[in-house]
């Protein structure tokens, strides 16, 4: 019996790494290591979900179908994808080019007590997307491999999923802005101008 | 079974709102009494319909689509409306507009008995989170009704839910 890869990244130089690449990107991020991790590196064009848990991949979908012309990237945890599992299908039904999803895989609920997800049990998250039409997918364990599948989120036709295992390590919680709307009203200010915002 | 009045003009009317309004990201979870909406949105070239495989994905969808600057609706019938009710904190929380468009079951001449327990409670549990709820009774107020619930929705930033009664649909016998 093969002994199964354990994910042995660090999910803070992960999101640094990412952050670092993403131009003109808009991202998503959901709840709640993943938004603590998106909070050290706080962006106007981040919008942090800090509820509603399985909302981050159709949260990037409505914004991409909104926003054509620029990449949008999800990035989340394994269990919040999972519990908004149903989106790969509707991603994958509607195949936005622009759409690139990451999701931060400790195969735990780190936030609750450390209690195992099912992709520590044997769910592959990237082979869900694949028999859901995404465009392109992978599973990445080490930096190197990072480093090949970072331009896929920023460029090339979506959708795309990149499954990036982390350990487990934990960090405090980092959030910036805690109220939602507030966020949402910078977000859309920078995007969209105070004229359209606030209409 | 008695046939149903035909043709049916709310289902344009409520079409015609959304056009009017700029509506551009119309997600559903199809219900027999939204099927002619869900095809003349799925037509129009300035819509995108969004087929969801759950009724919650569509209020996270359409919290996208406010933040990248559209419009959107989400049509269900009122058993979806209980797989919201958690989503329903994104908007709620953000202070972001909603619309939703509802037909009703476990109501007028209900069949299915199993359809009652949401049916019966679809309003309140709406009203318990906080969503502005209206109801449209009679063909000849939908268009009005739905424009006036997405004037407020859109206008003043907040979640409404217009239910389409159950009586609109008509009665099927199933008795026989």
């Amino acid at each position: 019996m093969t002994e199964k890869k354990m994910g042995t990244l660090d999910r803070r130089h992960v999101m640094a790494k990412v952050q670092a690449r993403r131009g003109d990107a808009l991202m998503v991020t959901g709840l709640g290591s993943t938004t603590y991790d998106a909070g050290t590196a706080d962006h106007l064009n981040t919008f942090c979900l800090w509820g509603g848990m399985g909302a981050a991949a159709m949260t990037g979908l409505g914004l991409a179908l909104a926003q054509s012309e620029r990449r949008v990237l999800v990035m989340t945890g394994d269990g919040e994808m999972l519990m908004g599992i149903g989106a790969f299908a509707t991603i994958g039904a509607q195949h936005p080019k622009n759409f690139a999803l990451a999701v931060i895989d400790n195969e735990h609920y780190s936030e609750t007590g450390m209690q195992a997800t099912h992709t520590q049990r044997g769910v592959d998250l990237a082979q869900v997307a694949a028999a859901c039409n995404f465009a392109s997918t992978e599973t990445v364990y080490t930096d190197g491999e990072l480093d090949a599948a970072i331009p896929k989120l920023f460029g090339g036709d979506g959708p795309t999923l990149v499954v990036i295992k982390v350990n487990t390590q934990r960090y405090p919680m980092s959030i910036r802005l805690r109220d939602g709307a507030r966020l949402k009203d910078r977000f859309r200010e920078n995007l969209l101008g105070a004229t359209e915002a606030y209409y | 079974m008695k046939p149903e009045p035909n043709p049916r003009l709310w289902p344009g009317d409520i079409y015609q709102t959304f056009k009017a309004l700029r509506v551009r990201q119309v997600a559903y979870v199809p219900d027999a009494g939204h099927t002619q909406l869900i095809t003349s949105c799925q037509a129009d070239p300035e819509m995108a319909a969004i087929s969801l495989t759950t009724e919650e994905e569509g209020i996270a969808l359409l919290a996208g689509a406010r933040l990248g600057g559209q419009r959107g609706a989400l049509l269900m019938q009122s058993s979806g409306v209980g797989n919201c009710i958690n989503m329903l904190s994104v908007p709620l929380h953000c202070r972001m507009p909603l619309l939703m468009v509802v037909t009703m079951r476990g109501e007028w001449g209900e069949f299915n008995p199993w359809q009652l327990p949401m049916g019966q409670n679809t309003e309140k549990v709406l009203q318990a989170m906080g969503v502005y709820v209206q109801r449209a009774t009679h063909a000849d107020e939908v268009g009005q009704i739905v424009n006036a619930g997405a004037q407020l929705a859109f206008n003043s930033n907040c979640v409404v839910a217009v239910l389409l009664s159950q009586r609109l649909l008509g009665f099927k016998d199933w008795s026989k």
